[in-house]
């Protein structure tokens, strides 16, 4: 069967203040693939993601998603089918929009200007927050959930959108251990049902409480520094002690390893 | 009740009805994206504006919508994309335009009545065609916001969350601006350059306090907005004070009033 991928870096190079935040990356990501990116902080794992949904301009190079060049004249339509969870932002606890408007708000792309919400677009958000198990805060001001709350809450604005690819970008940073396993045990089964496309991007390897800060179903493996892909793999391949100490250059007990809990692998 | 009958006062109530509708809908855009201070900077734009207009003697209005449009197109491309804060670059430009309305004010030969009236506002005099100009900017502005509130209400409350699931919140944002500086500029003879922001803020502010929904704070907003313009109007009627004063004092005291009571307080 021919490799069929949702979305490809041809040498793609982003740079801010002439400096290079994403350097000659080339990669191909399989339609239903879910990959990890690991690795310390300014290697490029978030502008990799917002290259993917045009979210920054390219300085050179190509990037394809679904067929579409997000680069080229593609955003809105290449934002439309990919959800994008980044982690829990700072709400102002005062903001007029309760969880059924946020999530209502996954619709808005595909359904076009001037268009008003149907009853298929309410039905996808009531099946979105009952996927989350957050039906309950439907009608609870957004603005005074919890952080773990407010990510299954994005989570399921990220499902109503229905999208092709998804895009995690440290969902589970800054909110509590219990519900950072919720979180990741939503996202295996978002992706298990779905057969979606996935990259996952994660600073840490290991949450505080010793578990895999990547989700079950992640199979590959990219690792980056410097803005470049440095390894490219499978999960087992590179749960290697060496590698990881190779790749953050660092042996603190707090360190993103997370040597308390014992480190060689995630 | 005769003083309802006169034609002055018939037109300073309808432009307070349509002032307070356009301004205090404007208002919620700027409260609710934390930008309050753009209000003030588009007034000030749209202040100097009118006083080059009073200067090299053209329409005021005209040069009011030229530089409040302007001021909005110069801030939200500043804090997007330049390397300033928003509130560096909105205090950058509103430092240019009131160094700008000072100048053109010196630069006005003979009496500058007219110009002083464009700081503190007359609505008591304010023709049938002002009225008309603010009635057509408060509908397109109701409508504007009922056609397009999904948009809006995406990009006031989580702009980077529009983005990302392909809504074109620049082009929203840059609307909203826009229509910001058209409120201003329209209202600004009726009712003042230097008081015009409290109209903008305060049935905002008030609004914010008091709901968490978003169409009832356009809704609530607008009411106080109204409420504020009449209640400023028939104070400065009968007590004989400068009309554009009260309105800033009543909407004030409604936000005040409205944080008191506030639900939100309570509850944080």
């Amino acid at each position: 069967m021919p490799f069929d991928p949702a979305i490809e870096f041809d040498k793609a190079t982003v740079r801010f203040h002439r400096r290079p935040a994403l350097d000659e990356v080339s990669l191909r990501v399989g339609r239903g693939e879910f990959v990890g990116i690991i690795g310390p902080n300014g290697a490029g794992k978030t502008t990799l993601l917002r290259a993917v949904n045009g979210l920054v301009r390219l300085w050179s190079g190509g990037v394809v998603v679904l067929g579409l060049e997000p680069h080229n004249g593609a955003g809105h339509e290449v934002r439309k089918r990919v959800g994008y969870l980044p982690q829990a932002p700072q709400i102002d606890s005062r903001v007029p929009l309760n969880v059924g408007e946020t999530v209502l708000a996954g619709r808005w792309g595909r359904l076009g200007w001037l268009r008003r919400p149907g009853r298929a677009d309410r039905e996808a958000v009531e099946r979105a927050l009952v996927a989350v198990g957050a039906k309950h805060l439907a009608d609870r001001p957004v603005g005074k959930l919890s952080g773990g709350e407010y990510q299954r809450v994005a989570l399921a604005r990220v499902l109503a959108q229905e999208p092709d690819v998804f895009l995690f970008d440290e969902p589970t940073a800054g909110i509590d251990p219990q519900a950072q396993l919720e979180l990741l045990d939503l996202i295996r089964r978002v992706h298990a049902e779905r057969e979606v496309t996935s990259l996952y991007v994660t600073h840490h390897i290991r949450l505080e409480d010793g578990h895999a800060a990547l989700p079950d179903c992640c199979t590959r493996v990219l690792m980056m520094r410097h803005g470049r892909i440095w390894r490219d793999g499978s999960r087992e391949d590179l749960a290697d002690e060496t590698l990881l100490r190779g790749l953050y250059h660092c042996c603190s007990e707090a360190g993103p390893l997370g040597a308390r809990h014992g480190n060689g692998g995630f | 009740m005769d003083w309802i009958v006169d034609q002055f006062m018939q037109n300073a109530l309808l432009a307070g009805l349509f002032s307070g509708v356009a301004c205090s809908l404007a208002g919620v855009f700027v409260v609710t994206m934390h930008l309050s201070f753009l209000g003030v900077c588009i007034a000030h734009a749209a202040l100097a504006g009118a006083l080059m207009g009073e200067w090299l003697e053209f329409n005021p209005i005209i040069g009011a919508l030229g530089f409040s449009i302007g001021a909005a197109g110069l801030v939200g491309p500043l804090a997007d994309k330049g390397d300033l804060s928003p509130d560096s670059s909105i205090g950058i430009v509103f430092s240019l335009m009131l160094g700008l309305s000072l100048l053109f004010l010196g630069l006005i030969p003979g009496s500058r009545a007219e110009a002083l009236d464009l700081f503190w506002g007359s609505i008591l005099t304010v023709t049938r065609a002002d009225v008309a100009a603010l009635a057509v900017t408060a509908g397109a502005l109701v409508a504007l916001v009922i056609v397009f509130f999904k948009e809006i209400q995406a990009v006031v409350c989580h702009r980077h969350v529009a983005l990302a699931v392909g809504i074109p919140a620049g082009i929203v944002f840059y609307g909203m601006l826009v229509g910001t500086g058209i409120t201003i500029a329209v209202s600004l003879r009726s009712v003042g350059g230097l008081v015009i922001f409290s109209l903008i803020i305060n049935p905002a502010a008030a609004a914010f306090q008091l709901t968490y929904s978003l169409k009832r704070m356009f809704l609530i907003s607008a009411v106080l907005g109204v409420f504020s313009c009449w209640a400023g109007l028939a104070a400065s009627y009968f007590w004989d004070l400068r009309t554009g004063a009260c309105i800033a004092i009543v909407s004030s005291c409604v936000f005040a009033l409205a944080a008191a009571v506030s639900p939100k307080r309570r509850l944080a």
